[in-house]
Protein backbone atom coordinates (compact mmCIF):
# COMPACT_ATOMS: atom_id res chain seq x y z
CA UNK A 1 0.00 0.00 0.00
CA UNK A 2 1.17 3.52 -0.78
CA UNK A 3 0.77 5.13 2.32
CA UNK A 4 2.60 8.44 1.58
CA UNK A 5 0.34 8.58 -1.61
CA UNK A 6 -2.73 8.54 0.24
CA UNK A 7 -1.12 11.01 3.03
CA UNK A 8 -0.10 13.47 0.12
CA UNK A 9 -3.67 13.32 -1.60
CA UNK A 10 -5.42 14.17 1.36
CA UNK A 11 -3.28 17.06 2.99
CA UNK A 12 -3.49 18.64 -0.83
CA UNK A 13 -7.67 18.17 -0.85
CA UNK A 14 -7.38 19.40 2.73
CA UNK A 15 -4.84 22.14 1.76
CA UNK A 16 -7.53 23.67 -0.54
CA UNK A 17 -9.95 23.41 2.40
CA UNK A 18 -7.56 26.01 4.39
CA UNK A 19 -6.47 28.19 1.91
CA UNK A 20 -10.23 29.24 1.28
CA UNK A 21 -10.77 28.86 4.89
CA UNK A 22 -12.90 32.16 5.14
CA UNK A 23 -14.98 30.86 2.61
CA UNK A 24 -15.10 27.52 4.40
CA UNK A 25 -16.34 28.63 7.90
CA UNK A 26 -17.94 31.70 7.22
CA UNK A 27 -20.47 30.47 4.51
CA UNK A 28 -21.88 27.66 7.25
CA UNK A 29 -21.89 29.80 10.00
CA UNK A 30 -23.70 32.57 8.32
CA UNK A 31 -26.30 30.19 6.10
CA UNK A 32 -26.79 28.70 9.91
CA UNK A 33 -26.92 31.85 11.95
CA UNK A 34 -30.06 32.96 8.56
CA UNK A 35 -31.68 29.70 9.16
CA UNK A 36 -32.18 30.43 13.24
CA UNK A 37 -33.04 34.22 12.13
CA UNK A 38 -35.50 33.16 9.97
CA UNK A 39 -37.31 29.88 10.80
CA UNK A 40 -35.63 29.87 14.71
CA UNK A 41 -36.87 32.64 15.67
CA UNK A 42 -39.31 34.61 13.46
CA UNK A 43 -41.17 31.95 12.65
CA UNK A 44 -40.26 29.53 15.16
CA UNK A 45 -41.95 31.58 17.60
CA UNK A 46 -44.91 31.23 16.22
CA UNK A 47 -44.93 27.58 16.21
CA UNK A 48 -46.26 24.99 18.33
CA UNK A 49 -43.54 22.81 20.28
CA UNK A 50 -42.74 19.54 18.14
CA UNK A 51 -42.97 16.40 19.85
CA UNK A 52 -42.15 18.69 23.21
CA UNK A 53 -38.94 19.79 21.40
CA UNK A 54 -38.88 24.02 20.42
CA UNK A 55 -38.97 24.34 16.76
CA UNK A 56 -35.23 26.54 16.64
CA UNK A 57 -34.31 23.22 18.55
CA UNK A 58 -36.17 20.57 16.46
CA UNK A 59 -34.68 21.98 12.86
CA UNK A 60 -31.02 21.90 14.08
CA UNK A 61 -29.89 17.88 13.33
CA UNK A 62 -31.85 18.57 9.68
CA UNK A 63 -30.01 21.84 9.24
CA UNK A 64 -26.74 20.03 9.64
CA UNK A 65 -27.55 17.27 7.52
CA UNK A 66 -28.65 19.55 4.52
CA UNK A 67 -25.09 21.13 4.80
CA UNK A 68 -23.40 17.70 5.13
CA UNK A 69 -24.81 16.50 2.49
CA UNK A 70 -24.41 19.04 -0.28
CA UNK A 71 -20.93 19.86 0.97
CA UNK A 72 -19.52 16.12 0.82
CA UNK A 73 -20.84 16.01 -2.62
CA UNK A 74 -19.72 19.45 -3.94
CA UNK A 75 -16.06 18.80 -1.86
CA UNK A 76 -15.64 15.23 -2.97
CA UNK A 77 -16.61 15.75 -6.87
CA UNK A 78 -15.35 18.85 -7.30
CA UNK A 79 -11.56 16.97 -5.36
CA UNK A 80 -11.97 14.49 -8.66
CA UNK A 81 -13.68 16.65 -11.06
CA UNK A 82 -11.23 19.73 -11.06
CA UNK A 83 -7.59 16.97 -12.41
CA UNK A 84 -10.04 15.37 -14.91
CA UNK A 85 -10.87 18.84 -16.25
CA UNK A 86 -7.32 20.42 -16.31
CA UNK A 87 -5.55 17.33 -17.29
CA UNK A 88 -3.23 16.75 -14.00
CA UNK A 89 -4.98 13.80 -13.57
CA UNK A 90 -1.77 12.45 -16.03
CA UNK A 91 0.10 12.23 -13.14
CA UNK A 92 -2.37 10.34 -10.91
CA UNK A 93 -3.12 7.93 -13.20
CA UNK A 94 0.26 7.46 -13.96
CA UNK A 95 1.39 7.25 -10.40
CA UNK A 96 2.23 3.86 -8.19
CA UNK A 97 -1.23 4.45 -6.60
CA UNK A 98 -4.34 1.97 -6.94
CA UNK A 99 -7.99 3.34 -7.42
CA UNK A 100 -8.33 2.66 -3.61
CA UNK A 101 -5.56 4.50 -2.62
CA UNK A 102 -6.83 7.31 -4.73
CA UNK A 103 -10.47 6.77 -3.11
CA UNK A 104 -9.13 6.98 0.76
CA UNK A 105 -7.36 10.34 -0.14
CA UNK A 106 -9.90 12.16 -1.56
CA UNK A 107 -12.88 10.96 0.08
CA UNK A 108 -11.16 10.59 3.32
CA UNK A 109 -10.30 14.69 2.82
CA UNK A 110 -13.81 15.37 1.74
CA UNK A 111 -15.55 13.18 4.87
CA UNK A 112 -12.86 15.41 7.12
CA UNK A 113 -13.47 18.57 5.66
CA UNK A 114 -17.51 18.09 6.39
CA UNK A 115 -17.02 16.78 9.45
CA UNK A 116 -15.45 20.18 10.47
CA UNK A 117 -18.22 21.99 8.76
CA UNK A 118 -20.47 20.04 11.15
CA UNK A 119 -18.60 20.75 14.18
CA UNK A 120 -18.85 24.86 13.36
CA UNK A 121 -22.78 24.40 11.86
CA UNK A 122 -23.41 23.00 15.69
CA UNK A 123 -21.10 25.53 17.60
CA UNK A 124 -22.92 28.07 15.53
CA UNK A 125 -26.84 26.64 16.51
CA UNK A 126 -24.89 26.12 20.25
CA UNK A 127 -25.12 29.87 19.98
CA UNK A 128 -28.90 30.47 19.15
CA UNK A 129 -30.13 27.16 21.11
CA UNK A 130 -29.51 24.98 24.19
CA UNK A 131 -28.33 22.51 22.31
CA UNK A 132 -28.32 18.95 24.47
CA UNK A 133 -26.77 15.26 22.62
CA UNK A 134 -28.60 12.99 24.20
CA UNK A 135 -26.34 9.96 22.86
CA UNK A 136 -23.20 11.54 21.62
CA UNK A 137 -21.81 8.65 20.64
CA UNK A 138 -24.64 7.79 17.94
CA UNK A 139 -24.29 11.08 17.22
CA UNK A 140 -20.85 10.89 15.72
CA UNK A 141 -21.72 7.72 14.34
CA UNK A 142 -24.40 9.17 11.99
CA UNK A 143 -22.43 11.82 11.21
CA UNK A 144 -19.26 10.22 10.50
CA UNK A 145 -20.76 7.22 8.06
CA UNK A 146 -23.50 10.02 6.19
CA UNK A 147 -20.10 12.41 5.58
CA UNK A 148 -17.91 8.91 4.43
CA UNK A 149 -21.11 7.74 2.49
CA UNK A 150 -21.90 11.29 0.71
CA UNK A 151 -18.53 11.74 -0.03
CA UNK A 152 -18.35 8.45 -1.88
CA UNK A 153 -21.48 9.61 -3.88
CA UNK A 154 -19.69 12.65 -4.58
CA UNK A 155 -16.37 11.28 -5.77
CA UNK A 156 -18.74 8.94 -8.04
CA UNK A 157 -20.17 11.95 -9.36
CA UNK A 158 -17.35 13.82 -10.06
CA UNK A 159 -15.88 10.56 -11.93
CA UNK A 160 -19.44 10.67 -14.09
CA UNK A 161 -19.56 14.32 -14.79
CA UNK A 162 -17.59 15.73 -18.05
CA UNK A 163 -18.72 19.07 -17.61
CA UNK A 164 -19.70 21.35 -15.03
CA UNK A 165 -23.08 21.07 -15.65
CA UNK A 166 -23.63 17.52 -14.92
CA UNK A 167 -21.12 18.56 -11.49
CA UNK A 168 -24.12 20.64 -10.16
CA UNK A 169 -27.14 18.94 -11.81
CA UNK A 170 -27.03 16.04 -9.10
CA UNK A 171 -26.66 17.98 -5.91
CA UNK A 172 -28.92 20.55 -7.29
CA UNK A 173 -31.81 18.70 -8.90
CA UNK A 174 -31.45 15.67 -6.67
CA UNK A 175 -29.92 16.39 -3.54
CA UNK A 176 -31.22 19.59 -2.50
CA UNK A 177 -35.03 18.83 -2.72
CA UNK A 178 -34.57 15.51 -0.99
CA UNK A 179 -32.86 16.90 1.95
CA UNK A 180 -35.95 19.72 2.61
CA UNK A 181 -38.56 16.98 1.37
CA UNK A 182 -37.02 14.56 3.79
CA UNK A 183 -38.30 16.30 7.45
CA UNK A 184 -35.11 18.05 7.75
CA UNK A 185 -37.36 21.00 8.80
CA UNK A 186 -40.46 19.24 9.98
CA UNK A 187 -41.50 15.90 11.37
CA UNK A 188 -42.88 13.71 8.51
CA UNK A 189 -45.89 12.90 11.19
CA UNK A 190 -46.93 16.63 10.48
CA UNK A 191 -48.07 15.23 6.66
CA UNK A 192 -51.25 14.16 5.16
CA UNK A 193 -50.87 10.22 5.55
CA UNK A 194 -50.44 9.64 1.63
CA UNK A 195 -47.33 11.98 1.17
CA UNK A 196 -46.13 10.37 4.50
CA UNK A 197 -45.69 6.86 2.76
CA UNK A 198 -44.11 8.73 -0.29
CA UNK A 199 -41.86 10.44 1.76
CA UNK A 200 -40.74 6.69 3.22
CA UNK A 201 -38.79 6.15 -0.17
CA UNK A 202 -36.83 9.56 0.21
CA UNK A 203 -33.22 7.99 1.76
CA UNK A 204 -32.67 11.16 3.28
CA UNK A 205 -35.30 10.69 5.69
CA UNK A 206 -33.88 8.02 7.34
CA UNK A 207 -30.27 9.95 8.18
CA UNK A 208 -32.02 12.92 9.20
CA UNK A 209 -34.46 10.76 11.44
CA UNK A 210 -31.44 9.08 13.21
CA UNK A 211 -29.63 11.83 13.52
CA UNK A 212 -31.92 13.56 15.33
CA UNK A 213 -33.00 10.69 17.20
CA UNK A 214 -29.07 10.75 19.05
CA UNK A 215 -30.08 14.40 19.84
CA UNK A 216 -34.04 14.22 20.98
CA UNK A 217 -34.61 10.53 21.03
CA UNK A 218 -37.07 11.69 18.74
CA UNK A 219 -37.45 9.84 15.42
CA UNK A 220 -39.52 9.70 12.37
CA UNK A 221 -38.48 5.99 11.91
CA UNK A 222 -36.53 3.40 13.93
CA UNK A 223 -33.19 3.99 14.54
CA UNK A 224 -32.60 0.67 13.50
CA UNK A 225 -34.04 1.10 10.08
CA UNK A 226 -32.19 4.68 9.72
CA UNK A 227 -28.62 3.08 10.84
CA UNK A 228 -29.61 -0.11 8.25
CA UNK A 229 -30.21 2.61 5.34
CA UNK A 230 -27.05 4.64 6.07
CA UNK A 231 -24.60 1.37 5.80
CA UNK A 232 -27.25 0.25 2.43
CA UNK A 233 -26.51 3.16 0.74
CA UNK A 234 -22.85 3.74 1.66
CA UNK A 235 -22.66 -0.63 0.68
CA UNK A 236 -24.34 0.28 -2.39
CA UNK A 237 -21.70 3.77 -3.22
CA UNK A 238 -18.65 1.14 -2.54
CA UNK A 239 -20.09 -2.00 -5.18
CA UNK A 240 -20.38 1.55 -7.39
CA UNK A 241 -16.78 2.30 -6.98
CA UNK A 242 -15.46 -1.04 -7.03
CA UNK A 243 -16.86 -1.62 -10.61
CA UNK A 244 -15.92 1.58 -11.79
CA UNK A 245 -12.39 0.48 -10.36
CA UNK A 246 -12.29 -2.84 -12.10
CA UNK A 247 -13.68 -1.06 -15.54
CA UNK A 248 -11.87 2.35 -14.99
CA UNK A 249 -14.74 3.91 -15.82
CA UNK A 250 -14.21 7.39 -17.76
CA UNK A 251 -10.31 7.62 -15.93
CA UNK A 252 -8.41 4.83 -18.84
CA UNK A 253 -9.08 4.78 -22.06
CA UNK B 1 22.62 -4.98 -25.11
CA UNK B 2 20.78 -4.46 -21.55
CA UNK B 3 17.14 -3.45 -22.15
CA UNK B 4 14.91 -1.59 -19.49
CA UNK B 5 12.04 -1.49 -21.44
CA UNK B 6 10.43 -5.20 -23.14
CA UNK B 7 7.54 -4.10 -25.40
CA UNK B 8 6.03 -7.38 -26.87
CA UNK B 9 2.97 -7.32 -29.55
CA UNK B 10 1.56 -4.30 -27.85
CA UNK B 11 -1.93 -2.95 -29.71
CA UNK B 12 -4.33 -0.44 -28.71
CA UNK B 13 -7.41 0.45 -29.83
CA UNK B 14 -9.54 2.64 -28.38
CA UNK B 15 -13.68 2.53 -27.48
CA UNK B 16 -14.39 4.59 -30.92
CA UNK B 17 -12.54 1.49 -33.04
CA UNK B 18 -9.45 3.48 -33.71
CA UNK B 19 -6.44 1.46 -33.76
CA UNK B 20 -3.79 4.00 -32.46
CA UNK B 21 -1.12 0.71 -32.21
CA UNK B 22 -0.96 -2.31 -34.52
CA UNK B 23 1.67 -5.02 -32.48
CA UNK B 24 4.33 -3.13 -31.45
CA UNK B 25 8.05 -4.57 -30.62
CA UNK B 26 10.47 -2.56 -29.76
CA UNK B 27 13.37 -2.97 -26.74
CA UNK B 28 14.61 0.29 -25.02
CA UNK B 29 18.29 -0.17 -23.87
CA UNK B 30 19.34 0.83 -20.35
CA UNK B 31 20.54 4.33 -20.46
CA UNK B 32 19.81 5.26 -23.75
CA UNK B 33 18.16 8.77 -24.96
CA UNK B 34 15.99 7.18 -27.66
CA UNK B 35 13.06 9.20 -30.37
CA UNK B 36 10.27 8.51 -31.51
CA UNK B 37 9.47 10.06 -34.86
CA UNK B 38 6.30 10.39 -36.12
CA UNK B 39 3.50 12.98 -37.66
CA UNK B 40 0.82 13.80 -35.41
CA UNK B 41 -2.21 11.01 -34.62
CA UNK B 42 1.10 8.66 -35.41
CA UNK B 43 0.30 6.82 -32.02
CA UNK B 44 3.45 8.21 -30.13
CA UNK B 45 1.86 9.59 -26.97
CA UNK B 46 -0.60 6.62 -26.88
CA UNK B 47 2.77 4.48 -26.94
CA UNK B 48 4.34 5.87 -24.08
CA UNK B 49 0.65 6.67 -22.14
CA UNK B 50 0.42 3.13 -22.00
CA UNK B 51 4.16 2.29 -21.04
CA UNK B 52 3.01 4.95 -17.94
CA UNK B 53 -0.07 3.46 -17.00
CA UNK B 54 -2.45 6.47 -18.65
CA UNK B 55 -3.97 4.01 -21.04
CA UNK B 56 -4.80 0.37 -21.00
CA UNK B 57 -3.33 -1.99 -23.56
CA UNK B 58 -5.70 -3.71 -25.64
CA UNK B 59 -3.29 -6.57 -25.86
CA UNK B 60 0.34 -7.65 -25.71
CA UNK B 61 2.66 -6.67 -23.19
CA UNK B 62 5.29 -4.84 -22.02
CA UNK B 63 7.73 -4.93 -18.78
CA UNK B 64 10.17 -2.00 -17.44
CA UNK B 65 13.31 -3.86 -15.35
CA UNK B 66 11.57 -6.71 -16.00
CA UNK B 67 8.57 -6.49 -13.99
CA UNK B 68 5.15 -6.12 -15.66
CA UNK B 69 3.50 -2.98 -16.14
CA UNK B 70 -0.06 -4.01 -14.88
CA UNK B 71 0.85 -6.89 -12.66
CA UNK B 72 3.81 -5.50 -11.04
CA UNK B 73 2.49 -1.70 -11.59
CA UNK B 74 3.68 -0.25 -8.28
CA UNK B 75 7.27 -0.74 -9.09
CA UNK B 76 7.18 -0.15 -12.83
CA UNK B 77 5.66 3.16 -12.29
CA UNK B 78 8.10 4.14 -9.26
CA UNK B 79 10.59 3.85 -12.01
CA UNK B 80 9.41 6.06 -14.78
CA UNK B 81 8.87 9.65 -14.90
CA UNK B 82 6.93 11.24 -17.31
CA UNK B 83 6.57 14.85 -19.41
CA UNK B 84 3.09 15.44 -20.62
CA UNK B 85 3.04 17.13 -24.18
CA UNK B 86 -0.06 19.60 -22.54
CA UNK B 87 0.95 22.11 -19.56
CA UNK B 88 -1.16 20.34 -17.30
CA UNK B 89 -0.65 22.06 -13.78
CA UNK B 90 -2.84 22.77 -10.87
CA UNK B 91 -2.91 26.61 -11.41
CA UNK B 92 -3.51 27.90 -7.65
CA UNK B 93 -0.51 24.96 -6.18
CA UNK B 94 2.83 26.44 -5.80
CA UNK B 95 6.16 25.35 -7.66
CA UNK B 96 7.51 23.72 -3.65
CA UNK B 97 3.90 22.23 -3.00
CA UNK B 98 3.75 20.76 -6.46
CA UNK B 99 6.79 18.81 -6.66
CA UNK B 100 6.71 17.81 -3.12
CA UNK B 101 2.99 16.63 -4.46
CA UNK B 102 4.30 14.40 -6.81
CA UNK B 103 7.31 12.68 -5.12
CA UNK B 104 4.66 11.85 -2.34
CA UNK B 105 2.49 10.38 -4.79
CA UNK B 106 5.21 8.51 -6.48
CA UNK B 107 6.12 6.90 -3.00
CA UNK B 108 8.95 8.30 -2.21
CA UNK B 109 10.20 9.98 1.18
CA UNK B 110 10.54 13.46 1.70
CA UNK B 111 13.91 15.00 0.70
CA UNK B 112 13.97 18.31 0.18
CA UNK B 113 17.54 19.00 -0.23
CA UNK B 114 16.89 16.71 -3.12
CA UNK B 115 14.19 18.87 -4.45
CA UNK B 116 15.76 22.08 -3.88
CA UNK B 117 19.33 20.55 -5.67
CA UNK B 118 16.55 19.34 -8.94
CA UNK B 119 14.88 23.31 -8.53
CA UNK B 120 18.35 24.70 -8.68
CA UNK B 121 19.51 22.72 -11.63
CA UNK B 122 16.03 23.90 -13.40
CA UNK B 123 16.82 27.51 -12.47
CA UNK B 124 13.64 27.02 -10.35
CA UNK B 125 14.75 27.77 -7.27
CA UNK B 126 14.00 31.67 -7.07
CA UNK B 127 10.36 30.76 -8.17
CA UNK B 128 9.91 28.11 -5.29
CA UNK B 129 6.95 29.93 -3.55
CA UNK B 130 5.23 31.66 -7.16
CA UNK B 131 1.98 29.96 -7.68
CA UNK B 132 2.03 28.01 -10.93
CA UNK B 133 -0.19 30.73 -12.98
CA UNK B 134 2.05 33.34 -12.29
CA UNK B 135 4.67 31.51 -14.84
CA UNK B 136 5.32 31.80 -18.28
CA UNK B 137 5.02 28.78 -20.42
CA UNK B 138 8.73 28.26 -20.47
CA UNK B 139 8.75 28.33 -16.33
CA UNK B 140 5.74 25.82 -16.61
CA UNK B 141 7.53 23.23 -18.94
CA UNK B 142 10.30 22.98 -16.30
CA UNK B 143 7.75 22.64 -13.34
CA UNK B 144 6.39 19.67 -15.29
CA UNK B 145 10.51 18.61 -15.89
CA UNK B 146 10.68 18.76 -12.40
CA UNK B 147 7.31 16.80 -11.22
CA UNK B 148 8.75 14.36 -13.28
CA UNK B 149 12.02 13.68 -11.71
CA UNK B 150 10.85 14.60 -8.07
CA UNK B 151 11.08 10.72 -7.28
CA UNK B 152 14.29 9.84 -9.15
CA UNK B 153 12.96 7.40 -12.24
CA UNK B 154 15.60 5.47 -13.96
CA UNK B 155 13.18 5.93 -17.86
CA UNK B 156 11.98 9.50 -18.36
CA UNK B 157 9.24 10.15 -20.96
CA UNK B 158 9.61 13.22 -22.60
CA UNK B 159 6.25 14.26 -24.91
CA UNK B 160 6.84 16.88 -27.51
CA UNK B 161 9.18 18.48 -24.65
CA UNK B 162 9.80 21.38 -26.97
CA UNK B 163 6.43 21.84 -28.87
CA UNK B 164 5.74 25.83 -28.62
CA UNK B 165 9.08 25.59 -26.66
CA UNK B 166 11.41 28.97 -27.67
CA UNK B 167 15.18 28.50 -28.49
CA UNK B 168 16.92 29.26 -25.05
CA UNK B 169 14.47 27.23 -23.48
CA UNK B 170 15.14 24.45 -26.05
CA UNK B 171 18.71 24.32 -25.90
CA UNK B 172 18.11 24.37 -22.26
CA UNK B 173 16.29 21.09 -22.35
CA UNK B 174 18.88 19.37 -24.07
CA UNK B 175 21.36 20.11 -22.13
CA UNK B 176 19.05 18.42 -18.94
CA UNK B 177 18.47 15.51 -21.29
CA UNK B 178 22.20 15.14 -21.55
CA UNK B 179 22.75 15.41 -17.86
CA UNK B 180 20.40 12.83 -17.56
CA UNK B 181 21.63 10.58 -19.62
CA UNK B 182 24.85 10.91 -17.86
CA UNK B 183 23.61 9.87 -14.76
CA UNK B 184 21.99 6.80 -16.53
CA UNK B 185 18.85 7.59 -17.05
CA UNK B 186 16.56 6.12 -19.97
CA UNK B 187 15.73 9.00 -21.82
CA UNK B 188 12.67 8.25 -24.32
CA UNK B 189 11.07 11.51 -26.64
CA UNK B 190 8.62 11.98 -28.68
CA UNK B 191 8.59 14.64 -31.43
CA UNK B 192 8.11 15.13 -34.73
CA UNK B 193 10.70 17.82 -34.53
CA UNK B 194 13.48 16.05 -36.63
CA UNK B 195 16.32 18.09 -35.74
CA UNK B 196 15.70 17.69 -32.24
CA UNK B 197 15.94 14.05 -33.02
CA UNK B 198 18.67 14.03 -35.12
CA UNK B 199 20.53 16.94 -32.13
CA UNK B 200 20.21 14.50 -29.15
CA UNK B 201 18.83 10.87 -29.45
CA UNK B 202 21.26 7.74 -29.96
CA UNK B 203 18.70 5.52 -31.59
CA UNK B 204 15.95 6.75 -33.55
CA UNK B 205 12.15 5.08 -34.15
CA UNK B 206 9.99 6.12 -36.37
CA UNK B 207 6.07 5.61 -36.02
CA UNK B 208 3.47 6.21 -39.06
CA UNK B 209 -0.02 4.71 -38.51
CA UNK B 210 0.50 3.00 -35.19
CA UNK B 211 3.59 0.88 -36.60
CA UNK B 212 6.71 1.10 -35.96
CA UNK B 213 8.64 1.14 -38.89
CA UNK B 214 12.19 1.03 -37.50
CA UNK B 215 13.89 1.62 -35.15
CA UNK B 216 18.19 2.30 -35.82
CA UNK B 217 20.92 3.97 -34.74
CA UNK B 218 20.93 7.10 -35.83
CA UNK B 219 24.48 7.51 -37.58
CA UNK B 220 23.70 3.74 -39.10
CA UNK B 221 19.99 5.19 -40.28
CA UNK B 222 21.70 7.93 -41.55
CA UNK B 223 24.04 5.75 -43.14
CA UNK B 224 21.58 3.21 -44.42
CA UNK B 225 18.68 5.22 -45.73
CA UNK B 226 20.94 8.54 -46.19
CA UNK B 227 21.20 9.88 -49.75
CA UNK B 228 24.05 11.97 -51.02
CA UNK B 229 24.28 14.20 -53.62
CA UNK B 230 27.45 14.98 -55.57
CA UNK B 231 27.15 18.52 -57.25
CA UNK B 232 29.16 19.59 -60.17
CA UNK B 233 29.40 23.44 -60.92
CA UNK B 234 30.52 23.60 -64.82
CA UNK B 235 32.65 26.48 -66.60
CA UNK B 236 30.41 26.26 -69.60
CA UNK B 237 26.84 25.53 -70.21
CA UNK B 238 25.76 22.34 -71.81
CA UNK B 239 22.87 21.12 -73.21
CA UNK B 240 22.51 17.70 -72.54
CA UNK B 241 24.28 14.96 -70.53
CA UNK B 242 27.03 13.27 -72.43
CA UNK B 243 26.30 9.89 -73.60
CA UNK B 244 28.86 8.51 -71.40
CA UNK B 245 27.43 9.27 -68.42
CA UNK B 246 23.73 7.87 -69.48
CA UNK B 247 24.14 4.80 -67.09
CA UNK B 248 24.25 6.82 -63.76
CA UNK B 249 21.91 8.60 -62.41
CA UNK B 250 22.89 12.13 -63.40
CA UNK B 251 20.66 15.05 -63.94
CA UNK B 252 21.40 18.33 -65.90
CA UNK B 253 20.30 21.90 -63.73
CA UNK B 254 17.91 23.78 -66.37
CA UNK B 255 20.67 26.73 -66.63
CA UNK B 256 23.25 23.50 -67.97
CA UNK B 257 25.20 24.56 -65.52
CA UNK B 258 25.58 22.19 -63.29
CA UNK B 259 25.01 18.07 -62.75
CA UNK B 260 24.20 16.44 -59.81
CA UNK B 261 24.62 13.19 -59.41
CA UNK B 262 22.45 11.13 -56.45
CA UNK B 263 23.71 7.93 -55.03
CA UNK B 264 22.79 5.94 -51.40
CA UNK B 265 25.72 5.67 -49.39
CA UNK B 266 25.53 2.24 -47.93
CA UNK B 267 24.92 0.72 -51.74
CA UNK B 268 28.13 -2.02 -52.35
CA UNK B 269 27.44 -1.29 -56.59
CA UNK B 270 28.18 2.36 -56.16
CA UNK B 271 31.77 3.55 -56.89
CA UNK B 272 32.23 7.09 -56.73
CA UNK B 273 35.78 7.29 -58.14
CA UNK B 274 34.48 5.32 -60.96
CA UNK B 275 31.69 7.77 -61.51
CA UNK B 276 33.94 10.79 -61.15
CA UNK B 277 36.37 9.25 -63.82
CA UNK B 278 33.67 8.95 -66.23
CA UNK B 279 32.90 12.82 -65.29
CA UNK B 280 36.08 13.82 -66.35
CA UNK B 281 36.44 11.57 -68.98
CA UNK B 282 33.54 13.02 -70.95
CA UNK B 283 34.43 16.08 -72.03
CA UNK B 284 32.88 17.98 -69.37
CA UNK B 285 34.67 21.68 -68.17
CA UNK B 286 34.42 21.25 -63.90
CA UNK B 287 34.67 24.21 -62.08
CA UNK B 288 33.52 23.15 -58.25
CA UNK B 289 32.17 20.06 -56.75
CA UNK B 290 30.63 19.89 -53.23
CA UNK B 291 28.36 16.75 -51.64
CA UNK B 292 25.13 17.30 -49.49
CA UNK B 293 23.85 14.64 -47.42
CA UNK B 294 20.20 13.72 -46.88
CA UNK B 295 18.77 15.00 -43.54
CA UNK B 296 16.66 12.94 -40.74
CA UNK B 297 13.95 14.76 -42.24
CA UNK B 298 14.22 13.83 -45.96
CA UNK B 299 14.77 10.54 -44.58
CA UNK B 300 11.56 10.63 -42.57
CA UNK B 301 9.53 12.08 -45.19
CA UNK B 302 10.80 9.08 -47.62
CA UNK B 303 9.57 6.37 -44.97
CA UNK B 304 6.38 7.74 -44.09
CA UNK B 305 5.87 8.41 -48.00
CA UNK B 306 6.45 4.35 -48.45
CA UNK B 307 4.56 3.61 -46.14
CA UNK B 308 1.41 5.59 -47.00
Amino acid sequence: MNLTAIKVIYFNEMMRFWKTLFQSVASPVISTALYFVVFGSAIGSRMENIEGISYGLFIVPGLTMLSVLTQSISNASFGIFFPKFTGTIYELLSAPVSFYETLIGYVGAAATKSLILATIILLTANLFVDLNIAHPFWMLSFLVLTCVAFSLFGFIIGLWADNFEKLQIIPLLIITPLVFLGGSFYSISMLPELWQKVTLFNPVLYLVSGFRWSFFEVSDVSVGISLSMVFLFLAICIAIVAWMFRTGYKLKQ
Amino acid sequence: MDSIISIKALSKTYNSGFEALKTVDLEINRGEILALLGPNGAGKTTLISTICGIISPSSGSVTVDGFDIIKDFRKTRAMIGLVPQELTLGAFDTVWSTVRFSRGLFGSKRDDTYLEQLLKDLSLFDKKDSEIRALSGGMKRRVLIAKALSHEPKVLFLDEPTAGVDVELRKDMWKIVHKLSKKGVTIILTTHYIEEAEEIAERVGVISNGELLLVEKKDELMESLGKKQLLIDLKEPVKKIPKSLKNYNIELSEDGMQISYTYVVKDEEIDVSEVLHEITNSGLLLKDLKVEQSSLEDIFVDLVKEES
